[in-house]
């Protein structure tokens, strides 16, 4: 099998190749690329995003066609592909950091400003939270609910359908931490720098 | 809930631990990797290296360490010491680490804030302030704590918070290395003056200090290097004794 890591210059992934090759040592091959056919021939894709909605959707579009070999992997194959953090993001129709921006529209919803109640909460949003799982999801096979993921970011995704949302978290308010929709998984938090738990949740997506 | 953080700091010399974890099952008392593995096994919620190497030439050797670190700790990994540039922080979160703290860069050239957050997002980029108290301010010092600036500690606070920062590490020098708890009043003024996340650092002695340090000095993260060496407390000791005092802890 063969599960390639989107490099398409969205900062710094040398967390997520770790953890990936951590979990699948041998038995899986990982590949790191924004090689189109090699995308195209993977068996699943991780998709991810550091840095602003903006900055991640401009360098996704700076790479010729990336977009529409994602777009023809998870939408028309319907193959797994795991979106974290910001990668989890651009599966929103539009994004409002740095300004409005166009995201990939996969799961219709919203990419916006974490409320912070004039102040009280501090953003980002650094550090561990514990996560309220909300639907069965395949990720979070053998995940116990309210278990701590490491998070940093000061937007969230909105999705219209509650229905998608797989996991939440309490902060200024009930922010979505998980989605899942048919074959398109997201986290907002980076299960790479979650520990243990963290390295399940990529073990899971990887035995999908 | 969001939880405070307990962050071990390992003092870095040349690629060498310079003040150990004397545990007996350690193969290696100098190896940073394999301490901060004992660290991240043992629960701490972030692990912070601070890379004192001197010279220049020597300066590689944090590389190879971070490297090593991450294929092996999957939690976060914060580097300082020397930062200077934009290259640099770009070599060292190619390495692995997540988050870059500029301390004397910061100080000479804020900008280096604005360009680095924007490059990598503000999430990777902390600003470490070494304050001293001063009559009834605090002034920020740099080069590792030995050149005073006159550069007022709370307004420069603010300063990189609106330059992109996505954290503050603030360490007191008049309390680093005495073992008399944090400066309480320093932390909780940065605290209550930013929106961004405040990591307290210098002076911890016992593991009430950094009860202090959450409770009174309204900091998000407790920062040790000392109390964590030589095994006097681990990780897993100082979050059941936070957890004990009512503070939220990951456990």
């Amino acid at each position: 099998m063969n599960v390639t890591i989107v490099d398409y210059n969205s900062g710094n992934i040398s967390s997520v190749i770790n953890s990936f090759k951590e979990v699948a040592q041998n038995k899986v091959n990982i590949e790191v690329t924004a090689d189109l056919n090699k995308i195209k021939s993977s068996d699943k894709i991780v998709l991810p995003g550091q840095g602003s909605f903006k900055s991640c959707v401009d360098a996704l579009n700076n790479i010729n066609g990336l977009v529409d070999t994602l777009n023809e992997f998870a939408i028309n194959n319907k193959k797994p592909l795991l979106g974290i953090c910001v990668g989890l993001q651009m599966f929103a129709d539009i994004g409002y950091e740095e300004t409005e921006t166009k995201g990939l529209g996969w799961i219709s919803g919203k990419v916006s400003k974490i409320d912070n109640k004039n102040g009280k909460y501090k953003l980002p949003h650094i550090g561990w939270n514990q996560i309220n799982i909300v639907k069965e999801s395949k990720i979070f096979k053998n995940i116990e609910n309210n278990s701590h993921m490491y998070f940093v970011h000061s937007y969230e995704f909105i999705p219209k359908d509650k229905n998608v949302i797989s996991a939440t978290i309490d902060y200024s308010t009930n922010i979505v931490c998980s989605a899942e929709k048919g074959n398109l998984f997201g986290t907002q938090f980076h299960p790479e720098k979650s520990d243990k738990i963290g390295l399940k949740i990529i073990n899971n997506f990887i035995n999908l | 809930m969001l939880k405070n953080r307990i962050i071990p700091c390992l003092d870095v010399k040349n690629g060498r631990v310079v003040k150990g974890i004397n545990f007996v099952d350690l193969k290696d008392a100098g190896d940073p990797v394999e301490q901060a593995k004992i660290y991240s096994d043992g629960g701490a919620d972030e692990i912070c290296f601070l890379d004192i190497t001197a010279s220049n030439e020597n300066r590689s050797t944090i590389y190879e360490v971070i490297k090593k670190t991450s294929e092996k700790c999957f939690v976060p990994l914060t580097v300082g010491g020397g930062v200077r540039s934009i290259e640099d922080i770009n070599k060292l979160l190619n390495c692995g680490a997540d988050k870059v703290s500029i301390n004397t860069a910061a100080v000479q050239n804020p900008k280096i804030v604005m360009e680095s957050s924007l490059k990598f997002g503000s999430q990777c980029i902390v600003v470490a302030i070494d304050a001293k108290k001063e009559a009834n301010s605090w002034k920020i010092f740099t080069h590792g704590g030995r050149k005073k600036t006159g550069i007022d500690v709370i307004k420069f606070a603010k300063q990189v918070e609106e330059y992109g920062a996505g954290e503050l590490l603030v360490t007191s020098m008049d309390r680093d290395g005495t073992q008399k708890g944090y400066d309480i009043d320093l932390m909780q003024k940065i605290s209550e003056t930013v929106n961004i996340p405040v990591i307290a650092s210098g002076g911890v002695g016992n593991l009430d200090h950094l009860v202090e340090g959450i409770t009174k000095g309204k900091v998000n993260a407790v920062l040790a290097a000392s109390i964590f060496h030589y095994g006097k407390y681990s990780i897993k000791q100082a979050k059941e004794y936070l957890d004990s005092k009512g503070i939220p802890v990951r456990i």
